[in-house]
């Protein structure tokens, strides 16, 4: 081919989104760079956000708390979910259907709902905390700070895990496991030698993904940390304390976080390489019935686990008909709580809607571009369109935030306040995870299946349109709800973006239980989660295994 | 050490579903042994049973005398080589043949000298420090090979363990399995679906359909008098004439064709199959048999070439073998002069499940 004829609609698509990236994240990056390294006042070049930050005890214990927890809640998550899956896949369980469903529920909202509904039943004042003082006498430890944390964010996350193991077993040979207790191997001693040294690639992309999330959460030490203080909840009141809110010093932190989690990123990447190896099973696991008191272990641990991570959001729809009374509950109950909500949500139902939905389509839309140019069109620009497409990925959402409200805050565009600054955050956060799956789907759609239509005389939008897009659909569209689910319980850069015009329903109920209207605060959840469960119903339609990869 | 293996009245279901019905046999000691049927048979599953990896619903099965029925995968000492070889990903080809005698707790020492000797006799010992990733599918083989025999097991099973390679590698691999087996001296029983492969590889074949054993023979016997139409069909090929015996003249007839059949086990006159091999015809083009037939096509193949030849009596096709020769070509179309090899027809009664000639 000569490079004329390379030089076609491909080109300038990749150009463009190359442009829009540029406009909205490499600038806006830079800026945020600019701000941490210019002295406000002077102008002059300064390290001292920097300084002060390693400097102040205060500050900088937060990022040590943030990452003994976020360290505490990968390992934990692992060493939960992944025995999970394992059983999950090589045992019958009673009701393992209903048991996964459970699991991809507890997972679906956003993690400071739970930590609410964790502080509901375990608190100082909490029922269960309640019950066994009064009953048994026995002073429940503390749930507050890190023990909190690291049992919401656990509790949260360790699906991931779990949906990540469990697709990883599923390409491991069943002849492999029988080789293995063939030689004399079998039983915990085979789970440790072959096992997880087969899934180590999926532990380590699964432990980033879990370590990621927890680093950036923001509204679970915000709710449960109380004294813990971790850097996501740092950054947010750095920037938006009304009195000496300092975005120079806001920006330097930020820095200092996407440094931390570019080496952790680079880190994982380094050992996944070395670690990895194709599979490919023709014998499946087969999952088979235990016997005696294996049987009773299995059960006993699968449906405790998934019992307690389920537990805050069955508390939480049983406390949204409680009566309430001033910021306490009553006994009786009665749909109290959710006129009240109706009266209180206003515009935020529709924003929970809405934003997601626009972001939703310029996503897909873009997503499916990037991944065809990644996949199809390898080459020097589409690999730098591809990486930096993947920053997103390691950025926390508070920093994301920042970012986009430091750049568009002023002249020439100012976005600040606006819905579609809200759109852009959430189309930048959720564009790595997307573009991704559908890279993968794309990968499976040979090559010559277009090269036939090519062919037979189709131009190659026209092929794009006809034939590429069409094999897509079905993926893209369980992906595409995927995302949807994630979107509407994000918290973290809308938390920095929204004003009153764009609230969204997670947006208060985070400022409904601030202000201690539980009540009201479970309604909202209640309805969120309904908004998810139908979700997720649409989601089973399209995808044709069920699987679910975040 | 000697082993065999004897099963006796084995069954196997799955839920409700019985695969094996009631199997016996009696594998004899450093005996290649193979299990020959079509997919679906039940060969797996049979190897399995004798495995340990799938429960045994009835019937007894032994190592010598010592019955194996409840004894765990780990204690059987079997080596086994799996379809797709099973070959551990992460562990390089020393570390994978060193697996299973570092569960056996041998010392360094030893395991380094076990391994050596195997990783050498497979000829694999130059790849010893390479992952499986960097193997070939015949090397991975070998691999496997290695691994399974390095623990000293009693019995040897392979499943299916040339199906992934292609056509020249198997003619390569199943001479280096049989060359290994005869000199470790291995009871070992070998599954396949390849007739072909059974019968170069085997000392004695078991051929399987649903779930029953057919007939129990060396190559040799089972394909010059096979028990039953089964049997006759699905080893090599073959061509069925439906015929007639005649109890006093001691003569099979069909068409203007007789021929004289003694010691048949039957009595009287019945209608009888005859399966007649098609390198068992010999053709003509002078009047010198009564059968006569006409020829509809002709396949070239090199060493032989392959004719359809209609028959006149009842137009039936027959497939005849021919070695290929220069002369004596003969032309679609062209009226032919067929005799058979009498004594190697084979005479089933005319449902197919009795061979006639047989004793047994
Ligand atoms: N784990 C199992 N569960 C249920 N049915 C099985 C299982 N394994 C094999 N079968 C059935 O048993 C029959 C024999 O299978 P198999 O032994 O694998 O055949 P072969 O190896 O001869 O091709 C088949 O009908 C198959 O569907
Ligand atoms: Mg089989």
């Amino acid at each position: 081919m000569n490079r004329k004829a390379r030089f076609d609609l491909w080109t300038l698509l990749t150009l463009g989104l190359l442009i829009l990236y540029g406009i909205f994240l490499i600038l806006p990056m830079m800026n945020l760079l600019t701000k941490a390294v210019v002295d406000k006042e002077t102008g002059q070049f300064t390290l001292n956000y920097f300084v002060k930050f390693f400097n102040t005890p205060y500050y900088f214990n937060t990022l040590l708390n943030s990452f003994k927890v976020t360290t505490a809640v990968t390992i934990l998550t692992l060493i939960v979910a992944t025995p999970l899956a394992y059983i999950f896949s090589r045992y019958e369980i009673r009701g393992k259907k209903f048991l996964q469903v459970l699991i991809i529920l507890s997972s679906m909202s956003a993690p400071f709902i739970g930590a609410y509904s964790w502080i509901l039943l375990l608190g100082r004042s909490g029922l269960i905390t309640q019950i066994f003082k009064n009953t048994l006498g026995i002073t429940i430890p503390n749930i507050y700070g890190f023990a909190g944390i690291l049992l919401v964010l656990t509790l949260q996350l360790y699906p991931l895990i779990f949906l990540y193991v469990s697709g990883a077993l599923k390409n491991v040979d069943n002849s492999l496991l029988e080789a293995s207790e063939n030689l004399g191997c079998s039983g915990v001693n085979r789970f440790f030698k072959i096992i997880i040294p087969l899934i180590t690639p999926t532990l380590l992309a699964g432990g980033l993904l879990v370590f990621m999330r927890a680093l950036a959460d923001f509204g679970t030490p915000m709710l449960i940390g109380e004294g813990y203080r971790t850097f996501p909840v740092t950054i947010f009141n750095e920037f938006i304390s009304e009195i000496g809110g300092d975005d120079g010093f806001a920006a330097a932190i930020s820095i200092v976080a996407i440094i931390i989690t570019m080496i952790i990123f680079l880190v994982q990447r380094y050992i996944s390489v070395r670690k990895s190896f194709t599979m490919n099973a023709i014998n499946k696991i087969r999952p088979k019935e235990a016997s005696g008191i294996k049987r009773i272990l299995i059960h006993a641990y699968s449906y405790l686990l998934v019992g307690i991570s389920i537990m805050p959001q069955v508390y939480i729809f049983y406390t949204s008909f409680k009566n309430v009374h001033g910021t306490t509950f009553a006994p009786g109950y009665s749909f109290q709580s959710y006129t009240a909500a109706f009266d209180k949500v206003g515009r935020a139902i529709t924003n929970t809607m809405l934003i997601p939905a626009i972001s939703l389509v310029i996503i897909v839309f873009l997503a499916v571009l990037l991944a065809y140019i990644s996949v199809r069109r390898p080459g020097p620009v589409s690999s730098i369109l591809d990486s930096i497409s993947m920053i997103p990925y390691i950025i926390p959402g508070s920093v994301i935030g920042i970012t986009l409200l430091i750049a568009f805050n002023k002249p020439p565009m100012i976005l600040s306040g606006t819905m579609i600054i809200m759109v852009i955050g959430l189309v930048i956060r959720r564009m790595p995870y997307t573009i991704r799956s559908t890279a993968a789907i794309l990968q499976q759609i040979p090559m010559n299946i277009e090269e036939a239509a090519l062919s037979l005389g189709s131009s190659k939008i026209n092929t794009f349109y006809k034939i590429t897009m069409p094999m897509m659909a079905a993926g893209i569209i369980s992906g595409a709800i995927l995302s949807w689910i994630t979107m509407i319980s994000e918290l973290s850069t809308a938390i920095l973006l929204y004003t009153a015009r764009t609230r969204t329903l997670t947006i208060e109920i985070y400022t409904q239980i601030i202000r201690g209207n539980y009540g009201i605060a479970a309604a909202l959840s209640t309805m969120l989660a309904v908004l998810t469960i139908i979700s997720l119903l649409i989601f089973n339609k399209f995808s044709q295994d069920g699987d679910l990869s975040m | 050490m000697s082993v065999n293996i004897i099963i006796k009245n084995a069954v196997k279901k799955f839920g409700d579903n019985t695969v094996i019905s009631d199997i016996s046999l009696d594998i004899k000691d450093k005996e290649l042994f193979t299990l020959l049927g079509p997919s679906g048979c039940g060969k797996t599953t049979l190897l399995r049973m004798i495995a340990g990896f799938n429960t045994i619903e009835g019937g007894e099965f032994f190592f010598n005398d010592k019955k194996i029925n409840d004894m765990k995968v780990s204690t059987r000492n079997i080596g086994m080589v799996f379809q797709n070889y099973a070959i551990f990903p992460h562990y390089s080809v020393r570390q994978n043949v060193e697996f299973g005698l570092r569960n056996r707790k041998y010392s360094k020492a030893a395991i380094k000298k076990e391994a050596d000797k195997f990783l050498k006799l497979m000829q694999i010992y130059e790849l010893r420090d390479r992952k499986p990733e960097q193997l070939s599918g015949g090397q991975q083989q070998r691999v496997a090979l290695a691994r399974a025999l390095v623990i000293k097991p009693d019995v040897l099973l392979m499943d299916e363990p040339l199906s992934n390679l292609d056509a020249k590698l198997r003619l390569e691999m199943r001479q280096v399995i049989r060359d290994i087996q005869k000199e470790v001296g291995i009871t070992t029983v070998y599954v396949t679906h390849d007739q072909e492969e059974a019968m170069a590889i085997s000392d004695r074949i078991a051929v399987m359909s649903n779930g029953e054993i057919q007939h129990v023979g060396a190559p040799q016997e089972i394909y010059h008098r096979p028990r039953n139409k089964f049997v006759a069909t699905f080893i090599g090929r073959t061509n069925f004439i439906n015929a007639s015996y005649h109890s006093n003249e001691k003569l099979i007839k069909f068409g203007d064709f007789s021929f004289s059949a003694e010691n048949l086990s039957v009595q009287e006159d019945c209608p009888v199959l005859l399966s007649v091999r098609p390198e068992d015809f010999i053709m003509h083009k002078e009047e010198n048999s009564p059968l006569k037939g006409i020829v509809k096509d002709s396949f070239f193949l090199g060493l032989n070439t392959h004719q359809l030849v209609e028959l006149n009596h009842n137009q039936q096709l027959v497939e005849i073998i021919r070695e290929s020769s220069l002369e004596n070509l003969l032309n679609v179309g062209e009226e032919v002069y067929l005799s058979i090899k009498n004594h190697k027809i084979n005479i089933f009664s005319d449902d197919g499940t009795r061979n006639l000639i047989r004793k047994d």
